[in-house]
């Protein structure tokens, strides 16, 4: 069984940065990749920045800190990676980028190391095939923001090996994550059951039924979900649900899947949600109206 | 402060029990509120009302109103405080209007329900309103992947309570409210709109057949 020590991360955007959190935290060795230099200054802010809060939360001692950022490197070269014992990829969410990433990783890493994608919506077996090591590549998909959320589907291609996701289950857990494990399947559970439910409450609104507010406010109380689905559009981004239902449909044909017209009405009015502004609700900064 | 009466038609889904909204009901009022399974059947029109609350199910507004070319609308609206099978009645009351709804009769409704503590939401007259119309697809899904395969009922309970923050993932929550109940919600709406996703999971035809022998 593979032991681990070092941790590597490809991508230092939100999702790799919060991987890296993690990691570190954990009091693993981290080394945090990308070709982009600002991007990975920037990851190293954010960490220290998030550590030194926990510190002041009582969760970690200044000590630990210390150790976790001693331990934590970034490098703009994939050789930096040579030492690591798995690596996580959450670079673009594009299946040749990821094939192609583990391709050449394949042939800077040794033998042992796992390969992990933190994918959300591509298939564990397609982004490990013709890689090399298809026996040592297992899904493990972190939720946003990585380093505030326990959850991590983890997912065996159909060429993982047991000991490959034993080992990976494993250092999930070290991590001080909490691991589901599900099918290599579209969109594991929580976007299987996520991305159709908003196109869903996309429709009823398109159809009619009830305004944006009235919606969220059944979910809330009917519910009792801490958020309700137009809130959580628009702080995904409506622009991004589109490509996440671009990718659900193209591999379930599933009419559900499919962006309602809507939605792409509301992106091409450059009504994105938060981000722009504006999407179900408006925004004055943080402000939220007709809620 | 608006005054209600209450017309009892039989056994209420939205008040199984004690609740404010009955405490708070009169002999007469400027509103009155039919309850019970018989509420639509039962409802009368009567134009000196500001608001006739007419009590729903798994039935339309204009099953009691009737409709006409998309112009129907009157003193009358429906509503419905969300529950799932045998679960608890939430808060939330889905408030049921009509194209031409009277404006007053909708502010005096909403009067009545938050007065009693209700949260309303407004909706237009379709079968399973806003909530039962997203989350009996979500539900169908969930038995229908756990036949599949794709996790464990726990695993997937797990992952939506800590992946979305919701109270209950959708395997226990049927447990525990009766999935034979979902059976009966999703086929009413399956015979109305017809889609695939509406058609009842295997697992809840299975259970609709053993509460008909009187299994649970």
């Amino acid at each position: 069984m593979t032991t681990i020590q070092t941790v590597g991360v490809c991508g230092a955007g939100t999702m790799g940065a919060g991987i890296a959190i993690v990691a570190a935290r954990a009091g693993y060795r981290t080394v945090l990749y990308d070709t982009n230099m600002k991007a990975l200054e920037r990851a190293r802010g954010q960490t220290e920045a998030f550590l030194a809060k926990s510190v002041e939360r009582g969760k970690l001692t200044q000590e630990q800190v210390d150790a976790a950022m001693a331990a934590y490197k970034t490098t703009d070269t994939l050789d930096g990676l040579a030492e690591c014992d798995i690596v996580i990829e959450a670079v673009f969410e594009n299946l040749s980028v990821k094939q192609e990433l583990f391709a050449k990783l394949n042939a800077v890493c040794p033998e042992h190391t796992l390969f992990a994608s933190n994918t959300s919506t591509l298939s564990i077996t397609q982004i490990a095939s013709g890689c090399g090591r298809e026996d040592r590549v297992v899904g493990m998909h972190f939720c946003l923001p990585a380093q505030l959320m326990k959850l991590v589907e983890m997912s065996p291609g159909l060429n993982t090996s047991d000991t490959a996701f034993s080992a990976a289950w494993a250092f999930c857990e070290a991590l001080g994550q909490k691991p589901v494990k599900t099918k290599d399947a579209p969109g594991f559970i929580l976007n299987y059951f996520l991305v159709p439910f908003n196109n869903d409450v996309i429709r009823l609104i398109e159809a009619g039924v009830a305004e944006p507010a009235d919606i969220d406010r059944s979910i809330k109380a009917g519910l009792g979900y801490k958020m309700g689905p137009c809130e959580l559009l628009d702080l995904i981004g409506l622009d991004t649900q589109v490509l996440l239902c671009d990718a659900f449909y193209g591999v379930t044909h599933d009419p559900r899947c499919a962006a309602p017209p809507l939605l792409h009405r509301m992106v091409a009015a450059g009504h994105l949600g938060r981000k722009s502004g504006r999407g179900f609700f408006s925004y004055d900064t943080d402000k939220m109206y007709g809620a | 402060m608006v005054s209600y009466s209450i017309v009892d038609t039989g056994d209420s889904r939205s008040f199984p029990e004690d609740h404010p909204f009955l405490a708070g009901a009169g002999a007469e009022g400027e509103v009155v509120a039919y309850i019970g399974f018989g509420a639509v059947s039962s409802w009368q029109e009567d134009p000196s009302r500001t608001a006739i609350l007419v009590e729903l199910t798994t039935e339309t507004l204009g099953e009691a109103t009737g409709e006409s070319r998309g112009e129907e609308g009157s003193n009358t609206v429906g509503f419905a405080r969300f529950r799932v099978g045998d679960g608890v009645p939430s808060d939330l009351v889905e408030l049921v209007r009509q194209p031409h709804t009277d404006a007053a009769a909708l502010e005096a409704a909403r009067m009545v329900l938050e007065g009693a503590g209700l949260q309303v939401a407004e909706c237009f007259d379709f079968a399973g309103r806003i909530l039962d119309r997203l989350i009996r697809p979500y539900y169908n899904e969930a038995l229908a992947k756990l036949d599949e395969g794709l996790a464990t009922a726990d695993d997937m309970d797990l992952t939506v309570k800590l992946g979305l923050g919701y109270p209950e993932g959708p395997i226990e929550l049927l447990e525990r409210t009766g999935l034979h109940h979902h059976h009966d919600v999703t086929q009413a709406l399956f015979e109305v709109y017809g889609t695939k996703h509406y058609a009842p999971a295997r697992r809840a035809r299975v259970a609709k057949k053993r509460a008909e022998r009187g299994l649970s």
